[in-house]
């Protein structure tokens, strides 16, 4: 590293390559860090791992279930091999985050190397930390444009006891009623994602609970019993553009898991969402994530095409043939952001001027050659 | 010489300042002065040149423009609840307080958040929407009185914060207004938002990087049931071990309050809280969520604590006692001010396991240096805050008093903890910033706030100590005879 910032080489920071396509792509000497694996301390107690950066995500699993633990943030490993080190520094995370937390709300430590070669600790191994800036969360998310990460310390917990899906028949305006309403209420809900009508299916509502079994069923109960119904949504944005009132009519399925790391067929479907593999995401074109408040109505009018709600309404999976400019223009106005993914990795929106240059003096202070996955981020970050 | 070039830079940013703020916005006199002179932390103490209070987000432009101009540093300040000194004055710079801007601007039910200014007080943004069902997580022990802009600046915590998060978790969206008086948004109204996380590294930067002029904060639904228990050791080992078995039970409770007995002897003096005065060590377990969740987990932690050998074993039966057993835990810092004419406050964090030799470690140190000590500890996270009573008004006890506050905070490091959890290091830790972090990386951290901050105008000289600073700290720790951490490069 230090030899690559005296000669200004660029690197290209690579694991497993399973999240090429989550940024932009960069072509520097790679630098492969799939073989500083392992995990360097792991106390079931403490809530607390730390794993070196290549260690393959499976494996860090694996350990965490042995003792009933688990990533609450769910994250999308998108290939086999994905390592720790890619989940974090693309800060992806699963179906689980509008109810637990991203993948930066569960990072308390980082050790890193900077642009400059310098090896640097920051954040620790305890909950909670104010000393010195948060740069361990700065890393989650910045794709390895700010440092190289080895090791990292995640706040864990506990796998929940019991684990039981709903899938209601429901169209895509009245889900986002009810995943607010749901939300709005202290339920157990661990999942909500709604999916559009296929030639096969109608449109439908997946609910995920999870916790001890005499929760989940009492919320089980309290959701079939439409208790939800009576409630009048108190509001004031979108009174004026409530959709017709259609109520939750069928439950079609139920699908208990209760069995810890049950491989179900609910079990199948949440993991299939958060690998983007259900039959939703494999036909090939533009992909949008449109990451948007959650009760935002349904983009219908303004942008044709097929959308898949996760989050409880907050990200939005968008096929759709209006054009980059409508979309992202459509998005920002709900006070949210776009992203594009194709065949040659994603577009974020772009970033407003002021924005954009304190991004580069970000940038700067930890990588001043730019050295560090060059342009994978933004052009000139 | 200085004094009256000082007093001529005064008036000269009084006039440029009355020209777009009121005058009873532009506090000069030193007794309009007097009131800003500390925070929480009242041993530290300065006026500051001036005391701005703008209303409207172009005033604080305003204000940060002419500043830049004239290279005056800048202090933000809040409610002045800190109990770092962050919030300190300098002599030479303007504080910046935020206390006109209260209004909660927007709540919106729908998607769970609300849009208020800084000076808002934490409680109050509960208390706004109490009537929905919802309300904010982060409980700092002073939200009657903190402000949420405070609250941000040093990603305050509370009791709530092994299940909650601390505010990093809790807040969506930051307005920024940079030293240069350019204003930004960082976060967005949905769940993240494109680039680096900027919000998470504002969040606790203490007022370093740009001043909050507004904060975007989630609401939670509230629980539908709560319960707490009161657990009484006869050991203090046996408690820690209690609290590992808990949370190794899959249980991870709302709040989880460990209190030794000096701590439990001032408050229930104080409080009447009915806790065990002969215990060695207390601990209170609040549980939350679903009526059958709540009751499932009762029976559960009441076993566990049983296991653990606790001597007593308590539910609180109604509503009035939970209250009760919690006044005791709230009123510890109050209760052992009572008993001592002064009480220093320490905020170090460590790995739950690490409790016991911790504890030894400051029963100690609390010998050696002849100044008893009462323990309250967020047991769940690792956040002890030792109280160490002392008399300022007795030669050389503070300074005896700040000196073993730094071993214990040394102590935590070196069992992999940190200086501070939730209370932040502001102008008081800045001595133990040095042990925790090496030279490479608090240079790191200079540049980071540079890439905000060029030329070093906000909150100097508080949170990231120079490396010039560290080297003069050093000099001190090797008169003492002893260099904490020798393999540490020093300047």
């Amino acid at each position: 590293m230090q030899q690559a910032f005296a000669e200004k080489q660029a690197l290209r920071i690579s694991g497993s390559g399973s999240k090429l396509l989550s940024g932009r792509a960069v072509s520097a000497l790679p630098l492969d860090i799939t073989m500083h694996q392992g995990i360097v301390e792991y106390v079931p107690t403490e809530l607390v791992i730390t794993a070196r950066a290549g260690t393959p995500l499976q494996e860090l699993e694996s350990v965490l279930a042995e003792s009933g633990q688990m990533l609450p943030f769910e994250p999308p490993h998108l290939g086999e091999g994905a390592t720790l080190g890619g989940t974090i520094a693309c800060g992806l995370s699963g179906p689980r985050r509008p109810y637990a937390g991203a993948a930066r709300d569960f990072t308390l430590g980082t050790r890193i190397i900077n642009g400059r070669g310098e090896l640097l600790r920051f954040g620790g191994q305890v909950m909670k930390n104010v000393a010195g800036y948060d740069v361990s969360r700065l890393m989650v998310g910045a794709q390895g444009t700010l440092g190289v990460l080895l090791d990292i310390s995640l706040k864990v917990l506990p796998q929940p006891a019991c684990e039981h899906t709903l899938v209601i028949d429901m169209d895509a305006a009245t889900a986002i009623i009810t995943m607010t309403q749901l939300a709005n209420v202290a339920l157990p809900l661990t999942a909500a994602c709604h999916l559009p009508a296929t030639s096969q299916q109608t449109a439908q509502l997946y609910l995920r609970l999870s916790g001890a079994k005499e929760a989940v069923m009492a919320a089980v109960a309290f959701i079939k019993n439409k208790k939800l119904k009576n409630k009048k949504l108190k509001n004031r944005k979108f009174r004026n553009k409530e959709p017709e009132n259609k109520q939750p009519t069928t439950f079609v399925t139920e699908n208990v898991t209760e069995k810890k790391n049950g491989d179900g067929q609910a079990c199948a479907f949440w993991r299939d969402l958060r690998e983007r593999r259900l039959p939703f995401f494999t036909d090939a074109g533009a992909l949008w994530r449109l990451s948007v408040p959650p009760a935002t109505p349904v983009f219908h009018e303004t942008l044709p095409g097929e959308c898949l709600l996760d989050w409880g309404g907050a990200q939005r999976w968008l096929k759709t043939d209006a054009s980059a400019d409508a979309v992202r223009a459509a998005t920002e106005k709900t006070g949210g952001h776009a992203t594009l993914l194709n065949q040659h990795g994603a577009v974020p929106a772009p970033l407003s001027p002021v924005l954009a240059t304190m991004h580069r003096q970000v940038k700067m202070a930890f990588d001043p050659e730019g050295i560090l996955n060059p342009g994978r981020l933004y052009e000139g970050l | 010489m200085q004094a009256e070039s000082q007093s001529v830079l005064a008036n000269q940013l009084v006039t440029l300042f009355r020209q777009f703020l009121a005058a009873g916005s532009v506090l000069s006199r030193e007794e309009e002065r007097r009131p800003y002179e500390c925070d929480g932390l009242s041993v530290y103490r300065q006026l500051p040149l001036l005391v701005v209070l703008p209303e409207t987000v172009e005033q604080v432009q305003q204000v940060l423009r002419i500043c830049s101009e004239y290279k005056v540093p800048v202090v933000a300040r809040g409610a002045g609840t800190g109990l770092s000194g962050g919030a300190l004055p300098l002599a030479d710079g303007v504080l910046l307080s935020l206390a006109k801007f209260s209004r909660i601007l927007d709540i919106d039910l729908q998607n769970r958040c609300a849009r208020v200014q800084p000076g808002v007080r934490n409680l109050a943004i509960s208390e706004a929407v109490a009537a929905h069902n919802l309300y904010y997580a982060p409980d700092p022990s002073s939200q009657i009185a903190c402000s949420i802009g405070g609250n941000v600046a040093e990603n305050a915590g509370g009791v709530h914060c092994l299940k909650y998060g601390l505010t990093v978790h809790n807040i969506l969206k930051l307005e920024i207004v940079t030293m240069e008086g350019e204003r930004l948004t960082i976060g967005s109204d949905a769940l993240d938002a494109p680039g680096f996380d900027l919000l998470a590294l504002f969040t606790g930067s203490e007022g370093m990087l740009g001043v909050i002029v507004e904060v975007t904060v989630k609401l939670l639904p509230k629980p539908e049931a709560v319960q707490v228990l009161l657990a009484a050791f006869d050991d203090v080992v046996k408690a820690g071990d209690a609290v590992g078995k808990i949370i190794a039970g899959g249980i991870i409770p709302a709040g989880l309050e460990m209190m030794d007995n000096p701590a439990i002897r001032a408050a229930e003096a104080f409080a009447r809280a009915g806790y065990p005065e002969d215990a060695v060590a207390i601990l209170l377990c609040e549980l939350d969520g679903s009526q059958q969740d709540v009751e499932v987990q009762v029976g559960q932690v009441k076993m566990i604590l049983q296991d653990c050998g606790a001597t007593d074993v308590r539910v609180a039966a109604s509503a009035t006692e939970r209250e009760k057993f919690w006044k005791g835990r709230k009123a510890a810092f109050p209760a052992v001010g009572r008993i001592s004419p002064d009480y220093y406050c320490m905020d170090g964090t460590i790995p739950r396991h690490q409790l016991a030799k911790v504890l030894e470690g400051i029963a100690a140190l609390s010998e050696e240096y002849s100044l008893p000590v009462a323990n309250v500890f967020h047991a769940g996270d690792g956040n002890l805050h030792p109280l160490i009573l002392f008399d300022a008004s007795r030669p050389g006890e503070l300074e005896r008093t700040e000196a073993m506050g730094g071993r214990i905070l040394d102590l935590c490091v070196a069992v992999g903890g940190t200086i501070t959890g939730e209370h932040g290091v502001g102008i008081e830790k800045i001595e133990q910033m040095c042990h925790q972090f090496s030279s490479a990386e608090l240079q790191q951290m200079h540049a980071l706030k540079a890439a905000f901050d060029p030329a070093g105008l906000l909150n100097p000289g508080k949170a990231v100590p120079t490396l010039h600073r560290c080297a003069e700290f050093g000099a001190m720790h090797v008169h003492h005879g002893e260099v904490p951490f020798p393999e540490l490069e020093r300047f």
